[in-house]
């Protein structure tokens, strides 16, 4: 068996470093697979988040030879192993200990979004009727699973830490999969405007790249989204007109 | 003195996979106070893996569906073995749970009318399973999570619970560590529930991630509660096989549902040479039938791929030993071929299976549009757990309750797919509802602070542990759990004998010798070794607890294959349920307990469904 070294950072808050290990790779093996090998072999210590080992759950982010990247989901044959490969954990967030970050930052950002809303239901038992068409373009947002990767790479977040006035693409996201969901009744785009602070994305599209659920994030959440923020607040034909069709 | 924090709540959760979430949210309803406590960050637990779909006689694809049919389906997959009252208040209640999602934001797929779409699966008689592409557990939780954190529910992610507290007869709270540091903290609680999940990480072959240690079945067992058929273990049929990596993640139904096909290397569907008595009258003959079942003909029959679970692993098994198998062991699952009958059927699969689709495209190199799939047996879920009230969850022991995975009585000796999810829902609400009706009815039982140093003591013990034992084995914990795994696959697997049994029985005793030297390097703080051999003991428990009940069990029924007795029934034994229990001498013992007649109306819809 052939093998390879792994370079992982290893430490917590008051002092990291890469350690590298070295150990066998076989066919078919993705990172993760090897990270459990060192963990189990020769770093029983090592923190590493994961649970479903096939791209559902959005546990195992890292940043791998500096891609972000989910773990389980990034094979050995597509990473190069004659040199070290190396594995960090996601850096727009602050460390925990060796590959875990601590995201919850992002947990809060969800609390303080304004909830959804339903109308009244259409039908007497409670259901609504809706076109699996106007449905389409909402479930692609509802595919996210949490992975944050996009939230890692946004440089409004990595590398100007707004973290208290921008909401990352994520929430970007979220906030379309309500504000576009059929039956929902909220209107968001004054918060998206103010403290969820959609202009600071300046649509470099770094977030669609990353997203292993290949959610358009730029092109179908953000830009629509901005759009609507324009015409809300800037367009005063359109502002008319709605207060006269109210 | 141990160190730790306490919080306080009136109903604590244990678990916020569905059952956990849905609990926490009816329990909040009120004004009670409720904890959730979970060991991954909120929206990563096992159901969000779930892909098929969640089962409710919705009736919205065949308006001949009802509940009724639904309890009829889910007594004959669970072969008569299954607590009817549960399995009645599931059909029933489990349309209005799935509804409810709507509510709260989940966006199922739609039929033409724009209601709720639902697709065939193995033993429903009618398409019953709402879903979202292959992602249904994806938008269940996350419908859950997003309407949970408005609920003023606090959390605590990344937490684990070590033990439940008692005082006197009646549980008092829970006792963990949190992640990051390794702190302890006292969860005081009026009513606790358990929604801890399943226990996959006692086999080698898996579907099931880390988590699934059994820590509810432990702790509820520790705590004095009953475990009630714990021989049947949940074998899927279809795991991936290749590469070894991914072996045992699961390849889901829905891929049979659509029209895929289980063939040998001869090129056979096997499935029609071995279609059971108690299916056959609902079973395709002949290959165009099944698929124009699968293509909503109403008048078709089911294809035999889409039998119950247990009796497709076991004709999987056999084609395997019988040197039918595929290049790796397994046998070939194909969708690739409904091209020969619908235009468009690569963008159709996709579609339909996105998920599998970017699966094995990523992780095996295989375009399921093009290519079969090579698929086997894997451990994914486990019908028995700990024993329920049918009506209200609670357990023997007065203010603990259980709802999801790690409680039964649901699905008697085989689970139907799609029934898991439904599970979830129905049974995670009504834990809530009645565990918030025992905290406004009883008041807070002060904590035994004594107890709590004992078990705080025990917890850091694998530090001072030596890391070899006197022979020079190493006694680290993954070496543990892997030597385990490797008895329950070969000992306590699809084919059980008294010998195997008896012989599994014997190394789990040895392993739990050595898991009490467990040895753990590094210090407290997330540290994922001292974490796996805290829940060595979990592990250990369960694994004595399925080998146990298999042996008492000596007949092939349902997930539950004995080789030594191939009959369905004990001659005389009539039909019995296991029930596993701590003794006072602290010893693991089992007991069978004779399953009740049904009462009158529920043996009708039986006699007239069948
Ligand atoms: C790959 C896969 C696909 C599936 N597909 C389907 C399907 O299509 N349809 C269907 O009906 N079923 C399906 N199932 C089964 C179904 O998903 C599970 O049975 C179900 O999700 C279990 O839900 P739960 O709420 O009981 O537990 P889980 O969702 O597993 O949640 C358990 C929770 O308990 C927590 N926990 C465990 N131990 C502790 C502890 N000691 N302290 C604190 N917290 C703890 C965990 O962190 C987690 O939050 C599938 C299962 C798998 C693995
Ligand atoms: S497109 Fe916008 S949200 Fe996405 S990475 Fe760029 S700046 Fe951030
Ligand atoms: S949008 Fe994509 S990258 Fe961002 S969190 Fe969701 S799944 Fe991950
Ligand atoms: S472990 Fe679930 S996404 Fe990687």
């Amino acid at each position: 068996m052939a093998k390879a070294t792994f370079r992982i950072w290893r430490g917590n808050a008051d002092n990291a470093q890469f350690v590298d290990y070295e150990t066998e790779v076989s066919e078919g093996m993705v990172v993760l697979d090897a990270v459990h090998r060192i963990q189990a072999e020769q770093a029983n210590d090592m923190a590493v988040r994961w649970n479903c080992k096939a791209g559902k759950c959005g546990s195992c982010s890292a940043e791998i030879n500096g891609q972000p990247k989910l773990m389980c989901m990034t094979r050995l044959d597509t990473v190069p192993l004659d040199e070290p490969v190396t594995i960090e954990p996601m850096r727009a967030f602050p460390l925990i200990k060796d590959l875990v970050a601590d995201v919850s930052w992002n947990f809060k950002v969800k609390e303080q979004m304004r909830p959804f809303a339903p109308r009244p239901p259409d039908a007497e038992d409670g259901t609504w009727r809706m076109e699996q068409e106007d449905i389409d373009h909402v479930q692609e947002f509802r595919k996210c699973i949490e992975c944050f990767l996009c939230q890692d790479v946004c440089h409004v977040l990595r590398d100007h830490s707004l973290h208290d006035e921008f909401i990352g693409p994520r929430y970007l996201v979220y906030a379309a999969s309500l504000e576009m969901h059929p039956i929902d009744t909220e209107n968001r785009l004054e918060e998206l405007k103010n403290s969820d602070g959609i202009g600071y994305c300046n649509i470099t599209k770094c977030c669609t790249k990353v997203c292993p659920e290949h959610i358009t994030i730029t092109d179908n959440a953000i830009i629509p989204l901005k759009e609507r923020v324009v015409d809300e607040f800037y367009d005063p034909i359109k502002k008319l007109f709605r207060v006269f069709s109210r | 003195m141990a160190s730790y924090e306490t919080h306080e709540y009136d109903v604590l959760i244990i678990g916020a996979g569905g059952a956990g979430l849905r609990a926490a949210i009816e329990a909040a309803v009120g004004d009670l106070k409720v904890g959730l406590v979970c060991k991954s960050l909120l929206g990563k637990a096992h159901t969000v893996m779930a892909e098929g779909g969640v089962a409710a006689a919705l009736a919205n694809v065949d308006e001949r569906d009802s509940w009724r049919v639904h309890f009829a389906d889910t007594m004959r997959g669970g072969q008569y073995l299954s607590n009817a009252r549960m399995a009645e208040l599931h059909a029933q209640e489990s349309p209005d749970r799935v509804r409810e999602l709507e509510a709260w934001g989940a966006l199922f797929d739609r039929t033409q009318e724009g209601g709720i779409l639902q697709r065939n699966f193995g033993g429903h008689q009618y398409p019953r399973l709402a879903h979202v592409g292959d992602r249904t557990g994806l938008e269940m939780i996350r419908a859950l999570q997003d309407h949970g954190i408005h609920q003023g529910i606090e959390v605590h992610m990344e937490n684990t619970v070590i033990s439940l507290l008692k005082t006197g007869d009646r549980v008092s709270g829970a006792f963990g560590y949190e992640r990051e540091k390794g702190r302890f903290k006292v969860f005081a609680a009026k009513a606790v529930v358990l929604a801890t999940g399943g226990v996959g990480k006692a086999y080698k072959v898996t579907s099931n991630s880390w988590e699934y240690t059994g820590d509810g079945h432990s702790l509820a067992y520790h705590a004095g509660a009953e475990l009630i058929d714990m021989e049947f273990v949940q074998f899927h049929p279809t795991g991936m096989v290749w590469p070894p990596s991914v072996r045992g993640i699961l390849v889901t139904e829905g891929v049979r549902g659509e029209g895929g096909i289980l063939t040998n290397s001869e090129g056979t569907r096997f499935m029609f040479d071995d279609i059971p008595e108690l299916y056959v009258n609902q079973t395709a003959d002949n290959p165009e039938e099944g698929w124009q079942y699968t293509q909503g003909d109403r008048e078709a029959r089911r294809p035999p791929e889409l039998l119950t679970r247990d009796h497709v692993a076991r004709c999987i098994v056999r084609e395997v030993q019988e040197g039918r198998g595929s290049p790796h062991g397994g046998v070939f699952l194909d969708i690739a071929w409904i091209k020969e009958k619908i235009p468009n059927a690569a963008d159709y699969i996709r579609r339909k299976l996105p998920s599998m689709y970017h699966q094995f495209k990523q992780l095996a190199n295989i375009d399921i549009t093009q290519e079969p799939m090579e698929v086997g047996p894997t451990t994914h879920y486990i019908m028995g757990g700990i024993r329920v009230d049918a009506d209200s969850q609670m357990t023997a022991v007065p203010g603990l309750f259980a709802a999801g995975e790690c409680a039964a009585g649901l699905h008697g000796a085989n689970r139907l797919g799609g029934n898991s999810l439904s599970d979830l829902l129905v049974f995670g609400k009504r834990a809530g509802e009645y565990a918030a009706q025992f905290a406004m009815e009883n008041q807070a039982v002060p904590i035994d602070e004594a107890e709590i140093d004992t078990i705080a003591a025990h917890t850091l013990k694998p530090f001072e542990n030596p890391p070899t034992d006197g022979n020079g084995n190493n006694m680290g914990p993954y070496d543990i759990q892997a030597q385990l795994q490797e008895k329950m696959e070969n000992l306590v697997g699809i084919a059980r004998t008294q010998e195997s049994l008896t012989q599994a029985l014997d190394e789990i005793q040895n392993l739990r010798e050595k898991a009490e030297n467990v040895h753990a390097i590094g210090n407290r703080e997330y540290n994922a070794g001292w974490h796996t051999a805290l829940d060595l003991d979990c592990l250990i428990t369960v694994s004595e607890a399925i080998a146990l009940a298999a042996l008492e069990r000596r007949a092939s029924i349902g997930a539950h294959s004995r080789d030594d007795y191939p009959e369905k029934e004990e001659p005389g034994a009539g039909k019995y349920n296991t029930i596993i229990n701590k003794s006072d001498d602290g010893a693991m013992t089992v007991r069978r307990e004779s399953i009740d007649e049904l009462r009158a109306n529920l043996q009708e819809i039986i006699d007239e469904i069948g």
